[in-house]
């Protein structure tokens, strides 16, 4: 825990809270991010899971409370502004350019490398040739690192469910993101899957250093890839640390089950 | 040589090339509609004709300041307008291109009202509109196969996602929007030097329906898809001319057909390309000796059974 405390801080949300009219989503909610760690967020349906992310990407904007990402304040940053610093991120309900090819589902997450203007484009400059050539071996290559380079041709809706779990991550990956936030990339996944799953995501988080928050209601998951989990019910901390002690910790079985009277 | 009707119709296609392309950038490939654009064209009209007629300035030069001001006044409406979400986007383009129908009916001062402008040069030839035609085709097609294109795309998919990997949805909405104002001004500036002669009514809503339905029509997402919508658009009422009062029936009638049995368009997120359509045409006598083959197999086994 020591050699954590010392590592920099990634993202430091510091009582953070949106109201949707009167309800509270997220209720003075604090959370501090170190480098190279993996944490995840647990609770029950409606606990405030997605809206952290959502206000951590700048698609809601907090209603009280600070937000910041290495040092600078990303409060009230606008959704691409999040992506553009290096917040990549995957949906609890994919969204992926369904239409497109794999490849260019990566490709088109890679507009911030394509750093040509408009003559460029239209005249076919060197500039222009060279970083389209780079973009493609850099989408490529990270469809390598997925294992979905022989489906690079294919729609992208036309994946299996778990590729295209996968292919979101994926184009979160082309951001060169500092921090990478997962919204229940287990879900609808059976035990085997999970356990890829698993291992996919141990395998970029040391491959890429990453920093990793993400969503999981599978405890088993949570278990074998968290090094710090936060439990969350109505929209507040009840319980943090690592994954053994968060899932013996009377008020989270009480938050799922319900209390015993 | 060709005949002035020929030529008429080639600079008509030529003209409805260049905004339909316009319109599939905006449509095809960003999927915002606009029911306005027949007002940007009404503004490259308006625009290169009197620094045509007034300041007597040469046709390239008002043709281009004739796109370019179709584009700054996009830029101005996009920027208060873009943020719409869908229908309401819809519905103040609708408004815009109407009011500036009814604008350049009301200041007969400088426009001539709804009696038209008059005296224009006719510079628009056809070989003039046609190289202008391929200069749009080459222009969006550079435009869309680029981060351009690509990120209008990505938003046309899905919008959450373009943000998500950083694309500044509201920056290329607008840029989309401009793109094809200054294509609609661009088609307008030549569509005034050819008639000589314009009226308000020239650029009604019908017109701006028009460009959707051809834009619909050649395919959501196909450049290639577009040209072939406006040539057949373009054409098909001159080929029924016969018709005379049944052929917007009959082309009405067409726009349902395709739509009912194409939903993408005739060429739905796809291109046009040689290659294919080459390799279809040398595999049909293949196509057609298997299919064959499979009916006389078929044939046999009945026979054998029997």
């Amino acid at each position: 825990m020591s050699a954590k405390q010392e590592s920099t801080k990634v993202l430091c949300m510091d009582k953070v809270e949106k109201h949707f009219g009167g309800v509270r989503a997220i209720d003075a909610f604090s959370l501090t991010l170190h480098e190279g760690v993996v944490y995840g967020l647990i609770g029950p349906n409606g606990a405030g899971k997605t809206t952290i992310f959502n206000t951590i990407t700048g698609i809601y904007t907090p209603s009280a409370g600070k937000i910041h990402f290495y040092e600078k304040d990303i409060t009230s940053i606008r959704p691409f502004e999040a992506a553009q610093l290096g917040i990549g991120r995957t949906f609890q309900n994919i969204r992926l350019f369904s239409n497109m090819s794999v490849l260019d589902n990566v490709v088109m997450a890679c507009s911030m490398d394509a750093d040509y203007k408009m003559p460029a484009a239209i005249f076919r400059l060197p500039k222009y040739r060279k970083l389209e050539k780079q973009i493609n071996e850099k989408a490529m290559g990270l469809l390598e690192t997925m294992g979905l380079e022989d489906r690079a041709n294919e729609r992208a809706s036309s994946l299996p469910y778990g590729h295209q779990r996968k292919l979101e991550i994926a184009r979160a990956m082309a951001l060169n993101p500092k921090l990478l936030l997962l919204d229940e990339p287990a879900a609808g996944m059976n035990a085997d899957e999970e356990i890829e799953l698993v291992e996919f995501i141990k395998g970029i988080h040391q491959r890429f250093s990453l920093t990793i928050l993400l969503i999981e209601h599978h405890m088993d998951v949570v278990a074998n890839l968290c090094d710090h989990v936060t439990a969350l019910n109505f929209g507040k901390t009840i319980a943090e640390g690592t994954p053994a002690e968060v899932k013996s910790n009377q008020a989270v079985i009480d938050a799922y089950l319900g209390v015993a009277k | 040589m060709l005949n002035s009707f020929q030529q008429g119709v080639i600079i008509l296609v030529c003209i409805n090339v260049i905004a339909v392309l316009g319109m599939s950038v905006l449509t095809g490939f960003t999927r915002l509609f606009s029911f306005g654009n027949a007002g940007f064209m009404s503004i490259g009209a308006y625009a290169s004709a009197m620094l045509s007629v007034r300041l007597g300035m040469p046709f390239i030069i008002s043709m281009v300041f004739g796109a370019a001001f179709a584009g700054f006044i996009a830029y101005l409406l996009g920027s208060l307008t873009i943020r719409l979400k869908g229908d309401y986007f819809l519905i103040t383009c609708l408004g815009f291109g109407e009011s500036v129908r009814v604008l350049f009916n009301y200041t007969r001062g400088i426009t001539g009202g709804a009696a038209g402008f008059a005296g224009i040069p006719g510079t628009t030839t056809a070989t003039i509109a046609v190289v202008c035609a391929v200069l749009a085709f080459i222009i969006a097609w550079t435009f869309i196969h680029s981060k351009f294109g690509r990120n209008l795309t990505a938003i046309r998919e899905n919008e959450m996602a373009a943000d998500a990997v950083g694309i500044n949805t509201f920056r290329y909405k607008r840029l989309s929007f401009v793109f094809s104002a200054v294509f609609a001004g661009w088609a307008g500036a030549l569509f005034a030097h050819y008639m000589r002669f314009i009226t308000p009514a020239d650029f009604s809503l019908a017109k701006s329906c028009e460009l959707i339905t051809t834009t619909v029509i050649g395919g959501l997402g196909s450049l290639t898809g577009s040209v072939l919508g406006a040539l057949l658009v373009t054409l098909l009422p001159e080929l029924f001319r016969g018709l005379a009062e049944y052929r917007m029936f009959l082309y009405g009638v067409a726009v349902v057909v395709v739509i009912l049995l194409k939903p993408d368009g005739l060429y739905g997120y796809r291109e046009f390309s040689l290659k294919r359509t080459i390799n279809w045409w040398r595999n049909l006598p293949n196509m057609i000796r298997e299919k064959s083959a499979q009916r006389k197999q078929r044939r046999e086994k009945r026979g054998e059974s029997k």
